[in-house]
């Protein structure tokens, strides 16, 4: 009796999986509408300059202050946010392709390439991320398209060993031999077996990527080695910030830094809780 | 009796034989990656479209001709085909020099020994605090796994991941030193004091917020994985079996938890490394903190490409040597892998 009232209050209180994972994706994507729909509306006229309100606290008119410029602090939050996600979102993406590729040449090309592949993934985990970051964006000379490179060649390394070892063990299941042994094309198993197994991962990853690459574009820029000091990053608004902190002028840090926390967090809950999904080894703890 | 006697300290022997061969095979393999890193390091910095002799001249490059640069060219080198160069810059980072810096104007390696020591004691530091914290918090989830103690850690955890490090130390500097005055606002030492007149309190005074933001930063990792180790743990059969004499509470964390725990908890420590120099950088640049960190961030904005290629080298010696010991510990524990070293855990 007692067992059973408290399995079912047990559940009353915790969300199952799906739910979870149901309510993650809404609000990630109600976030994503909502910035992207933000920095629409706002457009550039939001970021005008207007001195005779500058340096006012968090109101109801700005809702995250102005800065020393006058520039209402919410719709550079929006607009650096854009920026980042959208940084963040390609960068996510290029290394997925990345480690796609280098996992499945890893376990499909022969033991050769394996090594390789395993050789390059030790060499890039061994120098620090951000240091890497800092050299390649060196070494493009800045802006945008160094920070996309630098976070593409940085970020493959943790995903290509996860594609690696699902393809080599769905290659040397049974079922696969199975499969062979009736005849099947190199592409029908592919199609059949190997893509349902890799496509959820691969889109798991991504999503798991996304909050490094966002993070990584944010810390960057605010060394100052990213964008130019026009386009509002995130990261560049925060570190224009520090010279203001000491006289008092909290807001210019803590909003943006937090609209960009919870952005990070709404993708890394998402991720988290369809990993938790798919794969029965993260569902128990 | 002897003769068993014999037969064990053989096999221990050659259990340690394999050890060490194991041990060698791996120091070699980091150092061949090494000496990967340090080529693709130099041939990046070979591609760059930035000009060695501008970014050394600056400003005064109006004032230098034609034949004054291919001059400074052939006097470093420039001139010279690439293979040639990479040698001449590998051999002299063999003896140790790794150039003269352009911003400092002193060698590359005293540079980074002047600032070696303050980004160690920073990290050593943070490293120790986030390891400690981390696993106690992680200990206390799995303990409490499913309750409401465990979902607020686990949560603090999560969001703490998501967290930029340098966001979190903006806020500790706006709280701890701006608002309430409890720490300075930056700098490693006192301004306006002569070097010889720091003492030993002032150097951890200054060191106290940076180190703390840091340790923050790398609390996540610790304390999630403890808490999956001791999940996994607590639902073996030998607790089972431990809880089935009587064991528990504290008793039995002592004995069986924080044995199996800490150990993993040890190596993704000494594995984190990289995440710790980064957080690092990031740490010293907020807080002006004179280290490594804030070398690497001047280097490359300023173009300073033998400190930035003596840092790259430096920081990837440092993960190295993290990703060595975890490596040591793990095989010096587990017996599957010490006798087969190709098993991944």
């Amino acid at each position: 009796m007692s067992a059973a009232r408290s399995l079912t209050r047990g559940r009353g209180r915790r969300l199952t999986g799906r739910t979870r994972l149901l309510i993650s994706a809404a609000t990630t994507g109600l976030l994503l509408v909502g910035i992207i729909l933000c920095s629409l509306f706002i457009g550039e006229q939001g970021l005008s300059v207007k001195l005779e309100l500058r340096d006012l606290p968090p109101s109801l008119q700005h809702l995250f202050g102005t800065d020393w410029l006058g520039r209402d602090m919410f719709s550079r939050t929006v607009q650096g946010l854009t920026l980042s996600v959208a940084v963040g979102l390609a960068g996510a993406a290029g290394s997925t392709v990345i480690a796609m590729m280098m996992g499945l040449a890893a376990a499909f090309l022969g033991r050769k390439v394996d090594r390789v592949v395993t050789w390059l993934i030790d060499a890039t985990l061994s120098v620090p991320h951000l240091v890497m970051l800092i050299l390649i964006a060196f070494v493009s000379g800045g802006g945008i398209q160094g920070i996309m490179i630098g976070i593409v060649f940085t970020h493959w390394p943790s995903l290509a060993r996860v594609i690696r070892a699902e393809a080599l063990s769905v290659v040397t299941a049974d079922y696969v031999a199975v499969s062979r042994g009736f005849g099947r094309t190199r592409w029908w198993i592919m199609r059949h077996h190997l893509a349902p197994h890799l496509l959820p991962q691969l889109f798991i990853g991504f999503l798991l990527l996304f909050p490094h690459a966002v993070l990584h574009e944010a810390a960057i820029t605010f060394l100052g080695l990213g964008f130019s000091p026009h386009q509002p990053a995130i990261g560049i608004i925060l570190s224009e910030s520090m010279r203001y902190l000491s006289s008092g002028m909290w807001w210019l840090a803590v909003f943006p830094g937090l609209a960009l926390l919870v952005t990070v967090r709404a993708f890394d809950m998402l991720g988290h809780s369809l990993q938790r999904l798919i794969d029965p080894k993260h569902s128990r703890t | 009796m002897s003769g068993l006697h014999e037969t064990v300290t053989a096999q221990v022997k050659g259990q340690w034989r394999g050890w060490i061969r194991f041990a060698g095979g791996r120091v070699l393999r980091l150092l061949l990656l090494l000496a990967f890193v340090c080529f693709v390091t130099f041939l990046l910095a070979d591609l760059s479209p930035i000009d060695p002799i501008q970014a050394y001249i600056g400003a005064d490059m109006m004032r230098v001709g034609p034949e004054q640069r291919a001059e400074i060219g052939a006097y470093w080198g420039l001139d010279q085909p690439f293979a040639e160069r990479l040698l001449r810059w590998a051999g002299n980072l063999l003896q140790g020099d790794m150039g003269t810096s352009m911003i400092y104007r002193e060698p590359v390696s005293d540079v980074i020994a002047d600032r070696f020591a303050s980004s160690a004691a920073l990290m050593a530091t943070s490293w120790l605090l986030s390891g400690i914290i981390g696993f106690a918090l992680g200990s206390i989830a799995a303990i409490r796994q499913g309750g409401i103690t465990d979902r607020f850690i686990q949560s603090v955890c999560y969001t703490i991941a998501s967290t930029p490090a340098f966001w979190i130390a903006l806020l500790a500097m706006t709280i701890f030193a701006v608002w309430l005055g409890w720490f300075p606002v930056g700098l490693g030492v006192p301004a306006g004091v002569l070097a010889g007149d720091v003492t030993l309190l002032d150097r951890l005074y200054h060191m106290a917020l940076p180190a703390l933001t840091l340790s923050v930063a790398g609390i996540a990792p610790v304390a999630l994985h403890t808490r999956a180790k001791l999940i996994e743990v607590y639902d073996s059969d030998y607790v089972l079996f431990a809880r089935a004499r009587g064991e528990r509470g504290w008793k039995l964390f002592l004995r069986h938890g924080l044995r199996n725990a800490a150990l993993p908890a040890l190596m993704l420590q000494f594995a984190s490394f990289s995440e710790l120099f980064g957080g690092a950088v990031l740490a010293e640049q907020v807080f002006s903190y004179p280290g490594l960190g804030q070398a690497t961030v001047e280097a490359g904005l300023r173009g300073d490409v033998p400190l930035l290629l003596g840092l790259v080298i430096c920081s990837s010696l440092f993960v190295f040597t993290g990703n060595l010991l975890a490596d040591s510990i793990h095989s010096a524990i587990d017996p599957k892998r010490r006798l087969h070293p190709e098993v991944k855990s």
